[in-house]
């Protein structure tokens, strides 16, 4: 049984190609946040939200003019998932109900992913490796993001606001393998097109959440 | 600008809430079966309507304009497994040139 030092450090390892693929990401997050949220504002979020969905997702919602309330419950749906992944990796986690927070809270999807150990049980300190580079490629590129941010021009002009949509397809890509999420992710195509001319901004996302309560009525 | 740090604030906590549920709260006990099935199909769900909405909509309308093209570069890229940078930094350049030439 190798020690936690060896495990975190081979971690580290696995997480450092996710770490500079998380980096660019949050330049991407930092320079659209700026324009809204400021300088400082940006980088307070990263440092503790720490999750590219929920941080990309409300901000969509508060650009497009959505209310507060809609951005927040946005976020918290697209986190819902840490739920599953947490009561998935409790088991794992047989020490102090400190320790057990400590292991918890640096969980994100490739950590997660990368310290199953593929019987249903996961590697504690590896998970706590690879969450580290991510972590601080999280917070630096979006200090760079925002830095950067406040010295471009139009971000229109720039395309950047095609970085949305193209960040949402490449986690959708990730997640929605499987019939059931693919069901999921199609009906939520289909009420955000239907209810954008209909309801409030911020809302159509929210109202999603019905197709997932439809598909988890299918068979798996 | 409150309501910035109020949605900071909110996703900070409920994102540490969630996480730390199954570990401390739950003690090691699973949701009932139904609850996690929908638990688990929520980000597939929102995640598309995001994308449908951050590329089509205006506001309250729907429109075809340059994010469309960049969408659809992001589209193919993820589906040649292009690394992520790739995808996401191309979508915004076809978007820029379609603008320049359009």
């Amino acid at each position: 049984m190798e020690g936690a030092g060896e495990r975190r450090r081979a971690g580290i390892r696995r997480g450092l190609p996710f770490g500079i693929a998380v980096f660019v990401i949050a330049i991407s997050f930092g320079v659209l946040a700026h324009p809204l949220m400021g300088t400082v504002a940006p980088i307070v979020m990263s440092i503790v939200v720490f999750s590219g969905a929920a941080q990309f997702g409300a901000l969509a919602v508060l650009l497009a003019g959505g209310s507060t309330g809609a951005a927040i419950v946005a976020g918290v749906l697209l986190n819902a998932r840490y739920l599953a992944m947490g009561i998935a990796l409790a088991p794992s986690l047989r020490v102090s109900a400190l320790s057990r927070a400590g292991f918890a809270m640096p969980l994100v999807d490739a950590s997660w992913a990368a310290a199953s150990r593929g019987d249903g049980t996961f590697d504690p300190w590896y998970l706590v490796g690879v969450s580290i580079p991510q972590y601080v490629g999280w917070v630096l590129g979006t200090v760079v993001g925002v830095l950067v941010g406040s010295h471009l021009g139009d971000p229109k002009a720039l395309g950047l606001d095609a970085l949305f949509p193209a960040f949402f397809i490449v986690l959708l890509y990730e997640e929605a393998r499987g019939r059931r999420r693919l069901a999921a992710a199609a009906g939520g195509a289909g009420i955000a097109l239907v209810l954008t001319p209909l309801v409030p901004v911020g809302l159509p996302i929210l109202a999603a959440a019905a197709a997932a309560v439809a598909a988890s009525r299918m068979r798996p | 600008m409150t309501a910035v740090w109020l949605v900071i604030a909110a996703l900070a906590l409920a994102t540490a809430g969630l996480k730390l549920a199954g570990p401390l709260a739950l003690g090691g006990r699973p949701l009932r079966p139904g609850l996690m099935s929908i638990v688990e199909l929520l980000a597939s769900a929102l995640l598309a309507a995001l994308v449908v909405v951050e590329t089509f909509g205006k506001g309250r309308s729907l429109v075809l304009d340059a994010r469309v093209l960049g969408a659809a570069f992001a589209v193919l890229a993820v589906w040649r497994r292009a690394p992520m940078i790739v995808v996401v930094i191309g979508a915004a350049a076809v978007t820029a040139v379609a603008r320049l030439l359009f």
